[in-house]
């Protein structure tokens, strides 16, 4: 029983990390139609912060659910919405695989720059066709205010290259740091430095999101400095643009 | 930074969860560990390995320091070894603890709060009391047996020392000191025509703050040109509350664990809060983001936090939260956090203690009080005060010739001497006589973070335009008393008399489990017993 058990929470756990991490995507090519008293990714962007908003998106990945709350990436045509420890059960959690339609009720909220819906909002799946949108290709964005404007969203970056984002104790340089200054292990969050065009930017493989157990998070593990590569991942900001990434793919 | 909030969320339920595991625990594992007696000598000829469980800031000089005190102590000592397990959390600490006494797999060593250590001592003997080991002529504090310079008990800070004093008995040491500070942009202050008072009041932070929040006829902050200013923010509003209420000479709680936060008082400090928030003047930090990163973006006028988290402070800080371009130039000043009444200051003392955990092996204990009495001495606690804005908690140390030149080099860097680190260190150690702890008793944690839930969850309902009246603050009472289970008093809380609501689904599991389980033995035993009768 034991052993049965053990053998389907690995499968759930392996399904929604695949779910979260494989980049795949998809696109049903319906244009999205908005029930009634639903806001437009328009707006909701131009909603006050604090206001009460109502919103239909997609999940397209989920970074953690503990006690009975969730926090998702989703995301419909027109744009991205950061959902941040929604009230949802753990029921409720299993039924949001990658696709899903939700309706979201709650208020909109500004953390260190990161547009979300903010803690405590309400989740209901709504019946539709699954969308999991495209990686859209910010390459020449990364570095302009353009940037800004797809918040949140699933990208993808081309031909990044991998920086040293600091040193060893012995002054050799490091393409990765656990934790944000390397005072982390194996298991915390990954940091590593890119150069996109003329400018340096940080990318994290949010292990909440991609734990240790999944490809990127062993790839970004095996960067060199001077690495060329293709990043997929959202873009989260966190004083700027701070992406999770979800998939690296060395050259 | 994210992450902290996560695991302070997390933290709050898990504690409430593991505060009710803590009397299971005791009847399992640590029930059996006899009372903790002082051997007659150490033994050098056995062997010891120890388990010392530390966090770090996610400050790698911090780890470095926890580890060459380590490999010093095992070169004193070789016959003890002591392995490092490290996590930058120390709720995380707690709950290892928790779940390791059901288990009698408790570490021998733990930094921790005596808030946690008061949690821990409700298990039968499961942490050493220190009394008579501080005293003990031959291994006590600078004993005539301990093989390095340790602090005699008269060269420790006594107010530090009476912190981790836990019902009546001394069941930890403290490690390092530290308190809370307001960091000025004092360049931004004297713009608007204000001087910064010698004694930093509560009328004077609003007055200004509000004054900080007009605006051009581009809607821009005059007083920044930006779009974004949020003159006062603060860190921690367990802090703030708790604070609030002591300078009042209002209730929060007694030694004997009686609830008194939910008062009048509490709801005219609450309400004073409101308009400030109406007009965007004040947040915190789980609310809007690190008042650090705003104040030296120049979107924030007075930040308070932690004086160990200092060298965040200033645009000429070491650490950095933000880019490099977003960085406003300004002067910080450091001072106390506002008062009510400037003739008596009034503010919390905190920082991280030491617990030493009983074993079988009263050996053991004694080489883990060894190996506390080392983190005591000069070297450890010179060099891991420096990391942060913390203070040595013993007088050898703060007195010592290396200490005082450490406070003389303000400003010579932006690391080891920066200026702001050291303004506050300084103010923390002018200041020793002003500060205070909240009492400690199983369960305190859970108070406390009621009390910064009181003021978040009003910063969330103004800004969220609910109304917020009497009526709102009763209910925000009950909500904030369910939420952190906390009856009347500590004996309702003890005794379980408050609805708790459902098990979690994991506890449910497993009490069906056990009881499954009775149940198999039960049937086994009858049939064997009919067996037995058919022979």
């Amino acid at each position: 029983m034991k052993r049965i058990l053990a053998i389907m929470l690995v499968a759930v756990m392996a399904l929604a990390a695949f779910s979260a991490c494989s980049g795949e995507t998809k696109n049903n090519g319906d244009e999205d139609k908005k029930g009634e008293g639903v806001m437009t990714h328009a707006e909701y962007i131009a909603a006050e912060k604090d206001a009460a908003v109502v919103i239909e998106t997609y999940v397209q990945a989920k970074q953690s659910w503990w006690e009975d709350k969730a926090t998702l990436y989703t995301q419909d045509k027109d744009g991205a919405y950061f959902i941040y420890n929604a009230s949802c059960s753990q029921e409720l959690y299993d039924k949001l695989v990658a696709g899903t339609k939700i309706k979201v009720t709650g208020f909109k909220g500004e953390y260190s720059g990161e547009i979300e819906i903010a803690e405590g909002a309400t989740i209901e799946i709504e019946e539709a066709e699954p969308y999991l949108a495209p990686a859209f290709d910010a390459t020449a964005l990364f570095g302009t205010d353009e940037l800004e404007k797809h918040m949140n969203e699933f990208f993808t970056v081309k031909d990044a290259v991998v920086e040293a984002i600091g040193q060893d104790d012995d002054g050799n340089d490091l393409a990765f740091f656990y934790n944000y200054n390397n005072s982390g292990e194996d298991g915390n969050d990954l940091y590593f430095k890119v150069k996109i065009g003329e400018n340096s930017f940080t990318f994290t493989v949010e292990s909440y999101l991609c734990d240790n157990t999944t490809e990127v998070y062993n790839a970004v593990k095996n960067l060199k400095v001077g690495d060329v590569i293709d990043v997929e991942g959202f873009l989260y900001w966190y004083e700027g643009a701070n992406p999770h990434v979800t998939s690296v793919v060395v050259k | 930074m994210r992450k902290i909030i996560k695991a302070g969320l997390c933290h709050v339920m898990l504690t409430a969860f593991l505060f009710l595991l803590i009397p299971l625990g005791g009847c399992h594992g640590s029930a059996g560990l006899p009372e903790f007696r002082i051997p007659e000598s150490f033994d050098t000829s056995r062997s010891f390995e120890l388990s010392f469980w530390a966090k770090n800031d996610t400050n790698r000089s911090q780890v470095n320091i926890y580890k060459k005190a380590i490999s010093d102590f095992e070169s004193i000592y070789p016959n003890i070894k002591v392995n490092l397990r490290l996590y930058t959390d120390y709720g995380k600490i707690y709950n290892d603890v928790i779940t390791n006494i059901s288990t009698g797999t408790t570490p021998n060593i733990c930094i921790t709060y005596p808030d946690h250590i008061a949690s821990y001592i409700t298990g039968s003997n499961v942490v050493a009391p220190l009394e008579g080991l501080m005293d003990d002529p031959r291994y006590g504090l600078g004993g005539a047996e301990v093989r390095f310079d340790a602090p005699k008990r008269s060269e420790l800070v006594e107010k530090f020392m009476d912190e981790c004093v836990v019902s009546g008995m001394q069941y930890g040491v403290p490690f390092m000191r530290s308190t809370e500070a307001c960091y000025i942009n004092k360049t931004m202050v004297e713009s608007m025509g204000y001087r910064i008072p010698e004694s930093l009041t509560w009328d004077f932070i609003w007055e200004v703050s509000d004054a900080a929040m007009e605006k051009d006829e581009n809607g821009l902050f005059k007083v920044n040109g930006q779009n974004v200013m949020i003159p006062f923010m603060y860190k921690s509003t367990d802090n703030m509350m708790i604070q609030m209420l002591k300078q009042k000479g209002a209730g929060y709680s007694d030694s004997e664990g009686n609830i008194l936060l939910f008062n009048d008082d509490t709801k005219e400090l609450l309400c004073s809060i409101v308009p400030h928030v109406v007009n965007g003047a004040f947040s915190t930090f789980k609310t809007t983001g690190y008042p650090g990163n705003f104040l030296n973006a120049g979107q924030c006028i007075f930040a308070i936090d932690s004086t160990a988290g200092a060298t965040w402070m200033g645009s000429g800080a070491g650490h950095q939260d933000i880019a490099e371009e977003r960085i406003v130039d300004f002067e910080t000043v450091v001072m106390p956090i506002p008062q009510f009444d400037s003739e008596n200051p009034q503010m919390i003392s905190q920082g991280p203690s030491i617990c030493v955990f009983n074993k079988s092996d009263a050996q053991e204990v004694l080489a883990s009080w060894l190996f506390t009495q080392y983190l005591l001495t000069n070297d450890v606690q010179i060099a891991y005060s420096q990391t942060e804005g913390y203070i040595p908690v013993t007088k050898k140390a703060i007195e010592s010739d290396k200490y005082r030149d450490y406070l003389t080099r303000a400003g010579e860097d932006s690391e080891l001497y920066y200026r702001v680190k050291i303004d506050a260190v300084r103010m923390l150690l002018d200041n020793i006589d002003n500060t205070f702890i909240t009492p400690v008793w199983n369960g305190s944690t859970s108070l406390r973070d009621a009390a910064g839930n009181l003021i978040e969850s009003t910063v969330k309902s103004v800004r969220r335009k609910e109304t917020v009246n009497d009526a709102y603050f009763e209910k925000l009472y009950s909500d904030t008393a369910s939420l952190y289970r906390l009856g009347q008093n500590r004996a309702d809380t003890a005794s379980g008399k408050k609805e708790l609501g459902a098990l979690p689904g994991a506890a449910v599991t497993l009490l069906a489990a056990l009881a499954a389980a009775w149940i198999v033995i039960g049937a086994y035993a009858a049939i064997r017993a009919a067996r037995e009768r058919r022979r």
